[in-house]
């Protein structure tokens, strides 16, 4: 028995009957990571010595169960690094409040994983500490921004990992890497404690080996927190009791915008298409569901839209890394405006920094309403879209990537062809609606399988109607047992 | 050359806790003592608005007769400076608060309606340390995120005078409705003037000089009249003015340049994503409009309808709340309006004045300021003994004048046989005042009397006095 290689359900089943104890998961873990880690680099540091626990009843969800935390997540009196030179060397004082919620329920914190710099980025290749690999080929990029957390769970290096997803960060490397990734409703979970990219955008999420396991995580990491006036103050379902709920009589929507039928979304891989528009909605007939094409509309604008608002929040909140008060500073600067930019100059990464410019531009006098403004009128449109899309169906069906996972150094020269990779991703953030990817396929390359990703989504707040789908899809095509991901 | 004046002023809310964290708001603590990842800006923090900040700001809003906004938003500033720690100062801008408004103000003879473009919520910086080293400034946090209201007049005054009126009347509010203490030296009331110059009302508006770093009313005053005399000259030999941002320099007396126009910061701002935006109800705004307690417009009314004072004294007497306290409670115990009135305008400011204290530093009850008054009336000692010699120990022990008055020896002198005996000495030691007097000149009775007063050390009741020479001297003239 390998524990590093079970799922957090499967580990807390094995602890209650006595069968092992979470310090031997640490060490299992500790062994797989020395074993496979240098062929990923899906961690900043992973130090079992420095793992983090509280003393809590066994009873509680999580007891014992390691957690790979992505490196934008404050873990008090820990380095937090954001993959970025510029925050080298700064140690938080605080936790973060999902790290706070996640030793309450008896989590062991172990491991900063990889990132894009400041989660900019669909690969992990603009990391300062250098790019993650995927498990799946070591030749082939993970996606990102949270590529270290999504490659560490699918190379049993992590029982589970927290992302953070602002386009498509959580569920874009859950696809590439074959595992599933949930971007909870925005204020569904707290942000305080992320280090943030762009705040009306991201939200914390769990990537893990099945859907049992992001069901178990979102509802511990869910809730109000009186330190996020943006966290809404709702009541949180029991994720795990809808699991295995049939689908029978479910409405699922398939946006046409998506498909290569479609308007305007070309550069998607035939393998993808037919893994979602054919077997994946194959299955989910099957299982009694209907499948039909509703249109949104405004799918085209998006990524346009996001990468105005992403950028232009980016560019204020990333100004507070000036050298004043902590990380990296430029010595020798002759006066404060050269501290300023040499500072700024040399701890920022080249796409940090375009996009910094970007939104300074967007959000500058002259440009402010032909940039900013106007894409926040097409994002309320998005969002419209959405309220309309689900006055018709429960879920919508798409997608997560346009394709599999792609070689190093692919798109790295290209940034529009790498700000497409997040296509099918960016609309849910605009429109603030909760998104789950999960494993629909395989695609064999040069004899590697390249995990496919569906991805669905739901109104707000209604995570639950993505774990019962997501969860009747999974048990009933088993690619988390094809890929590895479960072994019983 | 007629002046333009606007005025953008800082107040501090007077809130235990800052805008959005719970550290104290603490003057003089410890740099960096009372600052938390929050204030510090740490990577990963947010902001948690503190409702009683707002609560405060819609009270500011409703007494000075502005609107208050049915939404409450907030917008990002953007701009580096090391005291700065976000690198963005949470602020509003698109929606403020407040809209509209007006303060009235006595401008010589005519009330003056100036009006109010906005009032607005935001944070304040931190404070940057620079007398440490040489070659090293440091940063002391404990201000950031301190709450203010920028409350911007509309360009409606036309003197240095005027602005101070304004400014006077502006506090008088704030401190009476509990919304700021408005404490100068600690920085709670901090002002930037906009000042323009133009030859004649038909002129359009001259370029508008921005002035910071006001933090008295006399520098508010010293600063607006020199830049008005600055541009005045400028405009008269035909020199070009230039929008522009100047600072006052306190010891040269000057403004100087800080930025023009071309360098003016772009601030970039957006919406607060991090706050979410919420509305007021009408009950709420009905309910705090119903709490406000009587404004200092209103107070001084009603001091001129009951009290029977003239404009200018219940204008004196209502700039502050503490004031008019004294005054309503002493004049009910003395019974007599006009005398407390003239106390405290006279004594009582004057003391005030050149301690530079305020009057909540004073041990002076109602009861002791009425007993004071009181002892003048009925002749005991004069206003000059009085407001000399026994107010000061009274205001700072709370002794009761009386005893003050035994234990001194003051008690005015008004049959004694040596207040004849003081008499007739002055009139011997100054036969040629005596003569002008008989041949008619009335001041030198004034004259006379003074001598006698100094001879008896003020003790003397001057009343007495006056009347004993001009017995004397009549007699002399009818021998």
């Amino acid at each position: 028995m390998i524990l590093s290689e079970k799922t957090a359900s499967q580990l807390s089943a094995l602890y209650k009957e006595k069968k092992c104890a979470p310090d031997e998961t640490l060490k299992s873990l500790g062994e797989a990571v020395r074993a496979k880690d240098a062929r990923t680099r899906a961690y900043i540091q992973f130090d079992p010595s420095r793992a983090r626990r509280r003393d809590v009843s066994k009873d509680a969800p999580l007891w014992g169960v390691p957690i790979a935390v992505k490196d934008n997540i404050c873990v008090a009196d820990e380095e937090i690094t954001c993959a970025s030179k510029i925050l080298q060397g700064f140690i938080s004082p605080y936790h973060a409040t999902v790290i706070e919620k996640l030793l309450a329920a008896g989590a062991v914190i172990c491991g900063r994983t990889n990132m894009d710099e400041f989660a900019f980025g669909s690969s992990c290749e603009t990391s300062f500490y250098g790019p993650t690999r995927n498990p799946r080929d070591p030749g082939r990029v993970p996606g990102g921004s949270s590529g270290g957390s999504a490659a560490c769970v699918a190379d049993h290096t992590a029982i589970a990992a927290l992302g953070s997803d602002t386009g498509g960060s959580i569920r874009q490397p859950a696809s590439l890497c074959g595992v599933v990734g949930i971007k909870p409703t925005y204020g569904r979970v707290s942000r305080y404690g992320l280090v943030a990219f762009a705040s009306s955008l991201d939200q914390i999420g769990p990537i893990t080996k099945d859907v049992r396991d992001a069901a178990l995580l979102l509802g511990v990491l869910a809730g109000h927190d009186p330190k996020d006036s943006t966290s809404a103050n709702l009541p949180v379902p029991d994720y795990p009791e809808v699991l295995g709920r049939p689908i029978k009589g479910m409405k699922i929507g398939i946006p046409r915008e998506y498909l290569s039928s479609g308007s305007g979304q070309s550069g998607i891989s035939p393998a993808v298409q037919k893994a979602v528009r054919e077997d994946a909605v194959r299955v989910l007939e099957r299982l009694g569901a209907s499948c039909r094409e509703v249109s949104l509309p405004h799918t085209a604008y998006a990524a346009s839209t996001y990468y105005i608002i992403a950028p232009s929040e980016a560019s204020s909140n990333l100004a507070r890394f000036d050298g004043v008060r902590f990380g990296f500073r430029h010595r020798g600067g002759k006066n404060l405006l050269e501290m300023y930019e040499k500072t700024r100059g040399e701890g920022f990464g080249a796409e940090a920094k375009r996009r910094i410019i970007l939104g300074t531009y967007s959000l500058s006098s002259g440009y402010y309403d032909a940039y900013y403004l106007r894409a926040m009128k097409v994002r309320t449109k998005i969002k419209n879209d959405f309220d309309e899309a689900f006055k018709q169906v429960d879920v919508l069906l798409t997608p997560t990537s346009p394709s599999t996972a792609f070689k190093l150094g692919e798109k790295s020269t290209d940034p529009v062809e790498m700000y497409l990779s997040d296509i099918y991703t960016i609309s849910a953030n605009l429109a603030g609606v909760p998104a789950i990817s999960i494993p629909c396929g395989i695609e064999e390359r040069a004899g590697k399988p390249l995990p496919i990703g569906l991805q669905f989504m739901a109104k707000p707040f209604d995570e639950a109607a993505l774990f019962q789908v997501a969860h009747a899809f999974e048990q009933h095509t088993d690619f988390h047992k094809k890929l590895g991901n479960v072994k019983e | 050359m007629i002046p333009t004046i606007g005025l953008e002023v800082h107040t501090q809310l007077a809130t235990r806790t800052k805008i959005f964290c719970a550290c104290a708001v603490e003057f003089g603590a410890p740099p960096n003592s009372r600052a938390c990842p929050v204030c510090l800006g740490l990577p990963g923090v947010l902001p948690v608005l503190n409702r009683e900040v707002f609560r405060l700001g819609l009270r500011a809003v409703l007494a000075l007769k502005g609107t208050p906004s049915a939404v409450i938003r907030f917008d990002r500033k953007n701009y580096f400076y090391p005291d700065l720690p976000k690198a963005y100062q949470i602020s509003q801008y698109a929606a403020p608060l407040g809209q509209g408004g007006f303060i009235e103000i006595a401008s010589g003879e005519k009330i003056k309606k100036i009006r109010l473009n906005r009032l607005h919520l935001e944070e304040d910086a931190g404070k940057l340390i620079h007398d440490q080293s040489p070659d090293t400034s440091h940063v002391d946090l404990n201000r950031a995120g301190t709450p203010l209201a920028e409350i911007v007049s509309e360009p409606d005054l036309e003197s240095a005078e005027e602005a101070v009126i304004y400014l006077t009347g502006l506090k008088a509010i704030l401190k009476a409705i509990g919304v700021s203490d408005c404490d100068m030296e600690k920085g709670h009331l901090r002002c930037d003037a906009n000042v323009s110059v133009r030859k004649t009302a038909s002129d359009p508006l001259g370029k508008k000089v921005e002035i910071k770093n006001l933090n008295s009313f006399r520098a508010v005053k010293l600063a607006i009249q020199y830049e008005i005399r600055r541009q005045s000259e400028a405009l008269e030999k035909g020199e070009p003015l230039f929008q522009e941002t100047r600072l006052w320099d306190e010891a040269r007396q000057k403004t100087f340049t800080m930025r023009s126009k071309e360098e003016a910061h772009d601030y970039r701002y957006f919406p607060e994503p991090d706050l979410v935006p919420f509305s007021v109800s009408a009950e709420e705004i009905e309910k705090e409009r119903k709490a406000l307690p009587e404004l200092p417009a209103e107070k001084k009314e009603r001091f001129v309808r009951e009290y029977r004072l003239s404009a200018y004294d219940a204008g004196l007497l209502t700039q502050d709340l503490k004031i008019a306290e004294l005054f309503e409670e002493a004049a009910r115990i003395a019974r007599d309006n006009k005398t407390v009135a003239n106390w405290i305008t006279g004594p009582v400011f004057s003391y005030l004045n050149e301690k530079g204290k305020a009057i909540e530093d004073l041990k002076l009850t109602p009861a002791l300021l009425s007993a004071a008054a009181n002892l003048v009336k009925e002749g005991k000692v004069s206003l000059q003994v009085a407001k000399e010699k026994i107010f000061p120990e009274m205001a700072e022990t709370g002794r009761a004048p009386e005893a003050i008055l035994k234990e001194k020896g003051l008690a005015q002198v008004s049959d004694d046989p040596s207040l004849e005996e003081w008499v007739v000495q002055v009139l011997k030691e100054h036969p040629k005042v005596v003569d002008d007097f008989k041949s008619g000149k009335e001041t030198a009775a004034m004259f006379l009397v003074g001598q006698v007063m100094r001879k008896s050390r003020g003790k003397a009741n001057p009343g007495r006095v006056q009347e004993l020479i001009r017995r004397k001297l009549k007699a002399d003239r009818t021998s």
